[in-house]
């Protein structure tokens, strides 16, 4: 079963596999059997209300947390047995701002860089192409805190994805950011995604899951739909996503 | 084969990786630059402070004498206390109702009673009794003062039976032992050693590790293949070398500036230093895999680990006098065993043999807590 698994997931290009997975703390059931399966490529959204368990099966895919029972596989690797592996092929940006203040944009990406294994022989050519590529050149040698709040977002993302990971991890990953960025900040989502990066982002914002090309809605531990943001409305009989939410929300008893 | 590559090429890149961790955290230290000036200079303002402005030494205190006896005994015992500079007659008074007044002026600092008929009593009942009075307003003067007449007091006591049991005129000398002009100095230097080394090491990895909490960062690094004990390490070994830096300070303020002597070994007072900035390490890390924020990480440091470090320690009050329960206490302050240990070193010059103890309980402490931290730190890391 566990060979197959692997087998299938690699050759159907699935990189997030979740089988049951399901997480306890106690007597509450913060993760429920849920399962879910996202493609290579693919910007999967994962939204639910504060408390849905969210964070938790997060926490799992990422290695952080073990699983109460389930299985899961992320970029081929079982995240019971291989966190190290798992932790090596994904990318992971969080709520808060998360780079170095009192470093400078270029010793913040080589760290990362070192972390993840970057080669030095190609370390300082990756770092100018990046910093190209986001339009930020003249700041390598700039101290991050002196960065606007937005540039720091961008350069968040682009850490994360500087070692090219399988996978990236985006969770809540706009907040407190304008709109004019937050815009910005999608379109260099969907770059990574066309270079075949896989996106799994949380979010709050229902204008931002019509970004995705699938989204996961969660009530109290369970999946309660999965489906494109279209397919979705179209069910719901709604014309935005917040329609889409809000029926599913009502149903929570915790939260 | 193929396997021993694979770990070579491993180990090469965690040295790569912890490199990599080091240059970050000095980078953080010397980039605030003030905190690194007041971690560089503070063991300087707490020497001078110690050794200047805090002075426990006294020297010619006023005593008002009351003795109804007037024999040879209280006379030799009054000769003895007046021959040293540390006590000056202030007055003679004729009844014990005269005393009080004279401390609330605030003139005298100590007063001594014979009771009556003191020779002879101390003849036929072997018992006479002095009382020494002193301002307990200030109990640091006043256990002073009491210590050093009390010392004077049993040495003339001593004297006088001899004499009374062969007839020898024999000379006793009050001599305090190890410090004899009882310079404050030379206490406070172990003090400030223990004091000093225990903020950086214990209290300021825990401050940087919280602030990786409170920033989000450890979120990231936890995500990322990094072992979480290289992260440990890696805050470890900037503070580590500071707190050497510091130690030379002090070592060389010490013996320069202040003509402390270094006594006894200095081979083993740095190996003893060292055990110490490991048990120091080691309790910040502790405490950091407790706490999540900077401010939880201060005061815990701050306020469990240095007061009972001030108060416990021996370093500014002695401990003999302190009731059980904190005598007790003071037994599980690491750096009380420092202190004491640094003591016998430098000061009294004594060799390994003498801090046997200090060493095997400071090693003891140092194991346990490195293991309890570690095995906190796997804990809460789900």
């Amino acid at each position: 079963m566990t060979s197959d698994t692997i087998h299938i997931e690699q050759s159907g290009n699935k990189v997030i596999v979740a089988r049951d997975l399901t997480k306890r703390f106690g007597t509450f059931t913060a993760v429920d059997r849920i399962s879910f399966e996202v493609e290579r490529g693919e910007i999967f959204g994962f939204l639910g209300a504060n408390g849905a368990g969210k964070t938790t099966a997060m926490r799992m895919l990422c290695g952080l947390s073990r699983p109460t029972s389930g299985s899961g596989y992320v970029a081929g690797h079982d995240i019971n047995t291989e966190t190290e592996a798992v932790k090596r092929s994904i990318g992971y940006m969080s709520q808060k701002f998360a780079l170095y203040e009192d470093l400078k944009v270029c010793e913040n990406l080589r760290l990362y860089g070192g972390i993840y294994g970057v080669p030095e022989k190609e370390m300082n050519n990756r770092i100018d192409a990046l910093l190209e590529n986001l339009g930020f050149q003249q700041e390598k040698e700039t101290f991050v805190r002196q960065l606007p709040l937005g540039w720091k977002q961008k350069l968040s993302f682009a850490t994360a994805i500087f070692h090219e990971p399988a996978i990236v991890f985006l969770d809540e990953p706009t907040g407190g950011v304008d709109p004019v960025t937050r815009r910005q900040f999608w379109e260099m989502i969907c770059q990574a995604a066309d270079r075949g990066i896989t996106i799994f982002v949380t979010t709050h914002y229902m204008d931002e899951a019509e970004y995705c090309n699938r989204v996961s809605i969660m009530v109290d531990g369970r999946i309660e739909a999965l489906d494109s943001p279209a397919n979705l409305k179209q069910r719901y009989n709604t014309s935005t996503m917040d329609g889409v939410f809000q029926q599913l929300a009502r149903k929570a008893e915790r939260g | 084969m193929n396997r021993l590559i694979n770990n070579k090429g491993k180990r090469a890149r965690n040295r790569r990786v912890f490199g990599a961790f080091v240059r970050k955290e000095f980078k953080h230290i010397l980039r605030d630059r003030w905190t690194t000036i007041i971690l560089l200079l503070m063991p300087v303002v707490m020497l001078l402070l110690f050794g200047n402005a805090i002075n426990t030494e006294v020297k010619n205190a006023k005593v008002v004498i009351y003795d109804p006896s007037n024999d040879d005994a209280t006379r030799t015992i009054i000769n003895k206390l007046l021959v040293n500079d540390y006590f000056i007659l202030y007055k003679t008074v004729s009844s014990p109702q005269e005393i009080e007044p004279l401390f609330q002026e605030g003139e005298v600092g100590m007063a001594i009673v014979f009771s009556e008929r003191f020779y002879e009593n101390l003849l036929h009942t072997g018992e006479a009794q002095v009382q020494f009075m002193a301002d307990g307003s200030d109990p640091n003067t006043a256990l002073t003062l009491t210590s050093y007449a009390t010392a004077i007091v049993t040495s003339a006591q001593q004297e006088l039976l001899k004499i009374s049991e062969v007839p020898l005129q024999i000379t006793a000398d009050v001599k305090l032992l190890y410090n004899p002009t009882m310079k404050a100095v030379y206490n406070f230097v172990p003090g400030v050693m223990g004091m000093i080394l225990l903020l950086i090491c214990t209290m300021m990895t825990c401050i940087s590790i919280a602030r990786e909490k409170e920033k989000g960062t450890m979120e990231v690094l936890l995500v990322s293949p990094v072992k979480p004990l290289f992260l440990l390490l890696s805050k470890a070994v900037p503070y580590f070398v500071l707190s050497l830096a510091d130690l030379t300070i002090i070592l060389l303020i010490a013996v320069f500036g202040m003509g402390v002597p270094i006594a006894g070994s200095f081979f083993w007072l740095i190996i003893l230093s060292f055990i110490y900035i490991f048990l120091s390490l080691a309790l910040g890390l502790l405490i950091s895999s407790l706490v999540r924020s900077q401010i939880a990480a201060l005061l815990i440091s701050g306020m469990a680990m240095m007061i009972p470090v001030i108060i416990l320690s021996g370093m500014l009050f002695p401990v003999e006098n302190m009731p059980w329960f904190l005598r007790w206490l003071g037994q599980v302050v690491p750096a009380k065993w420092y202190i004491e240990a640094v003591r016998k070193l430098m000061i009294k010059g004594l060799d390994f043999s003498s801090i046997i103890l200090e060493i095997s309980v400071l090693t003891t402490m140092a194991i346990g807590v490195i293991m309890v931290a570690l095995k906190t730190f796997k804990n809460r890391l789900e």
